[in-house]
């Protein structure tokens, strides 16, 4: 589980303190699938960061029973140098697996073919896409954080990401934050709308639309 | 035992991902074309060879009674290895960026694989050179193993703790990571890089060792030829010095580390 408790977040700008959360609080619990819907620019990208533990709350707590993935992003965060093998290496020194028994899974998953042997650089952001998505789904986590994911690659490697996740994995948790609601239909049980600092939650994927939809047009 | 566990399981995470880091960095830096990483230790090679080389031919007349070659490279080698560090350090934040997308990161494990990096690659091309001068004989075997290890183990502390604490800062502000310029310079004329602290005035003495690297090169130099000339150094002072200077950068990385907002 993981339970996020009157989580607050500010950012110093030019004309003074932002803040981005202001006290956010909800569970996740094993094999819940979360989908957190909101405006560019109202913090969902925070939040997961917050989640993933790679920045700390200003106030507030945030606990995990449960392994967590890092944020997985379309771009990946990926050194331009490197090529997508030793990207893989390095993932899984970092998170103590061996890298041979990874190999066929991401050579598979990603097709990129031999490309997995070229330099991140010269990859579309499509197999940049790829490569984040199978580089993550070669270590196991209880908790999947993917943030707006999936958009980058076409409906079939949609379609295997989503068999990735939801078929073979669908014990496990996962938090999905996107702008997009289509996606998150398919994926989520739970729905969220993050609006002006706070969350709401919402059981069906229909009220959670509406509420974002207002807050569009707000 | 099970108190320990805690501990012992975070110190193999860090092992690990301070493994990863160094194999990373260590593809970016060299890549995988031509020498490699063997540029580790090729480009201080180079530097220090070519310095050493110019030395050797001028014969500066004041030092003749000392082995320039030794001098010249036990200068080199010192400097380049806190300088180095520093250099390195400067940008290891910014250019490790992606990597803190991952919770078992921090920032002090990206500036200690940095460390390791340069350290080795100094040590080995000291060591490399030590070894083609002695055997083409401009320069003997040090007269004292303990001492150059332990002056390059000393050495390295300082370099260490100088790159966290410039490293952070110049993360932080970028106006410093310029001024370090400047004070680089100044600080590579007073390290010792070309003079031996008993050549100076008592005054000028007691002034450039104020700077810790300063008893660590003398150091350095005392176990290759210390016979031919006084060394002077205070090892308790420059311990004093870099454990201050470890501990401010420790808290200054601490402080920055968190601030840092990946991409």
């Amino acid at each position: 589980m993981i339970v996020v408790d009157k989580v607050v977040k500010r950012y110093s700008t030019r004309k003074g303190k932002n803040t981005v959360l202001d006290g956010v609080s909800f569970r996740v619990r094993k094999g819940e699938k979360i989908g957190i819907l909101g405006r560019n620019g109202t913090g969902k990208s925070t939040l997961i960061r917050l989640l993933g533990g790679i920045e700390k709350p200003d106030s507030g707590h945030i606990k995990r029973s449960m392994s967590v993935s890092w944020p997985l992003a379309s771009t990946g965060g990926f050194q331009g140098s490197l090529t997508g093998m030793d990207n893989l290496r390095f993932i899984c020194r970092l998170y103590g697996v061996s890298t041979e028994d990874k190999i066929p899974f991401v050579e598979e998953f990603s097709e990129l073919g031999s490309y997995l042997r070229e330099p991140v650089k010269t990859y579309s952001s499509g197999m940049k896409g790829r490569l984040a998505f199978a580089l993550s789904m070669a270590i196991e986590f209880d908790c999947y954080l993917i943030d707006e994911a999936m958009s980058a690659g076409d409906a079939r490697f949609r379609e295997k990401c989503s068999y990735e996740l939801l078929d073979k994995r669908s014990d496990r948790s996962i938090i999905l934050v996107s702008h997009e609601p289509k996606q998150m239909r398919s994926f989520c049980n739970v729905f969220y709308v993050l609006k002006n600092g706070q969350l709401s939650r919402f059981e069906e994927a229909d009220s959670a639309y509406a509420f974002y939809q207002e807050s569009v047009h707000n | 035992m099970k108190a320990f566990s805690p501990l012992l399981s975070s110190l193999a995470v860090q092992r690990r991902v301070i493994g990863a880091l160094l194999m990373r960095e260590i593809i970016t830096r060299y890549g995988r074309h031509n020498i490699g990483f063997l540029w580790l230790f090729v480009e201080p090679a180079l530097f220090t060879a070519l310095i050493t080389l110019i030395w050797h031919y001028m014969k500066v007349s004041r030092v003749s009674s000392i082995p320039i070659t030794a001098f010249a490279i036990t200068g080199y080698s010192s400097l380049l290895l806190w300088r180095n560090i520093v250099r390195r350090g400067q940008s290891a934040v910014s250019a490790n960026n992606a990597v803190l997308y991952h919770r078992n990161v921090n920032t002090l494990d990206i500036f200690i694989s940095r460390t390791i990096i340069e350290i080795a690659g100094v040590a080995s091309s000291f060591v490399f050179l030590s070894i083609i001068f002695n055997y083409i004989g401009w320069m003997k075997p040090p007269e004292d193993l303990l001492k150059v290890v332990f002056a390059f183990i000393m050495l390295s502390w300082f370099g260490a703790s100088l790159g966290l604490i410039i490293g952070s800062l110049s993360e932080r502000f970028e106006v410093f990571g310029r001024l370090w310029r400047a004070m680089s310079y100044l600080l590579m004329i007073l390290s010792g890089l070309a003079y031996l602290v008993e050549w100076l005035p008592p005054a000028g003495q007691k002034f450039v060792l104020l700077f810790p690297m300063v008893h660590g090169l003398e150091l350095l130099r005392d176990g290759y030829f210390g016979s031919g000339f006084t060394a002077h150094y205070d090892l308790f002072y420059m311990s004093i010095c870099c454990l201050c200077l470890m501990l401010l950068g420790l808290l200054l990385v601490n402080y920055s580390g968190r601030r840092i907002e990946p991409e």
